[in-house]
């Protein structure tokens, strides 16, 4: 008989308790709680893809989710009200009937999804295990995710930098260069 | 008596050990998980965290806004130059091993990712600084009651 896979009641925790914070999320009218609630979302889910072996993905999580969003949601909330307005019950229901038509079809698409951790399924077969094949001969760095990001994925990292640095580029159009100027002008 | 006096304190003896942290972070990123993405944010980190403690104007004589701005322009300049480096040696551009090409094994790869992570880092570094920058310096300074 097969022994149980203890670390999978983990990942069900770490579920749950990612569920119960959304909730949280979503009916507190608090915006400094809420922003607080959201770090701890992304603190969540860091935790579990480390349980799923994306360490990698974990640390960005980690870093950008719980560390530098929150800052920068305070940020922005600090410009705004403390509090969210109540919403209209009429738009209670819209919502609803998105969420459950959205809820629907991702149910009916579960069957057509592979067993967790399928040797055969498309995220391992082809492309991810050639990668892991041809790392240590092509590129010979251990960590088999930087030879992708870097090497073999190099235009895609690059286009990534790219809107990274149109990103700030947005901002800083935006919202004034943050000098000492823009500083006077929003102190008032 | 500064009441944040505890703050200053440990953030004091934290920031410098989270910028060596990135530091590792990116140098490290062959062996271990993480890269300049990850580094850029952590290094942000230890700026902003400077800036919550000690003050908008400190932060920005430690880290001025011309060094971010430009920073952001020069990590992008810094991985495009490593790809137009190794067109320039013969190869297509991106393609590590040009830049050494005797090695048996591999180190252009090594020295390639290095570099173009290190453009990753500055961009990225200095992209969520300036995000930060703009929105504090809109930002009415926090009230004492609120901290």
């Amino acid at each position: 008989m097969e022994s149980f896979d203890w670390t999978q009641l983990l990942d069900y925790a770490l579920m749950a308790m990612l569920l119960a914070v959304g909730v949280a999320i979503v009916r507190l009218r608090n915006l400094f709680a809420a922003v607080m609630l959201m770090g701890v979302y992304s603190l969540l889910s860091a935790a579990w893809f480390v349980s799923l072996d994306a360490v990698d993905v974990a640390f960005t999580e980690a870093a950008v989710g719980a560390g530098i969003s929150t800052v920068l949601m305070l940020g922005a909330m600090l410009l705004t009200a403390r509090e969210a307005e109540p919403v209209k019950a009429g738009r209670h229901w819209a919502a609803l009937a998105v969420v459950l038509a959205t809820g629907a079809a991702l149910f009916f698409a579960i069957g057509d999804m592979p067993a967790y951790g399928d040797p055969n399924s498309p995220a391992n077969a082809y492309v991810g295990f050639d990668y892991l094949i041809r790392t240590p001969q092509e590129v010979a760095v251990p960590n088999v995710v930087t030879a992708v990001l870097a090497s073999y994925r190099g235009f895609d990292t690059f286009g990534e930098t790219v809107v990274i640095f149109a990103a700030g580029l947005g901002v800083m159009l935006l919202l004034g260069f943050g000098g000492k100027k823009a500083k006077k002008e929003g102190g008032e | 008596m500064n009441p944040h006096l505890v703050l200053r304190v440990v953030s004091k003896l934290l920031i410098p050990i989270i910028v060596i942290f990135g530091f590792y972070v990116h140098f490290h990123g062959d062996y271990s998980p993480g890269g300049g993405f990850q580094a850029g944010v952590i290094i942000a980190s230890a700026v902003i965290l400077y800036a919550l403690i000690f003050g908008m104007d400190a932060a920005r004589e430690a880290v001025p806004a011309w060094f971010v701005r430009a920073g952001s322009a020069i990590g992008v300049l810094i991985y495009g130059g490593t790809g137009f480096v190794t067109w320039l040696l013969g190869g297509n551009f991106l393609s590590y091993d040009m830049l050494d090409p005797e090695s048996t094994h591999h180190a252009g790869q090594h020295l390639g990712i290095l570099l173009v992570e290190l453009g990753v880092l500055t961009t990225v570094f200095s992209v969520m600084v300036v995000i930060f920058y703009t929105f504090a310096s809109r930002a009415p300074d926090i009230p004492e009651g609120e901290w």
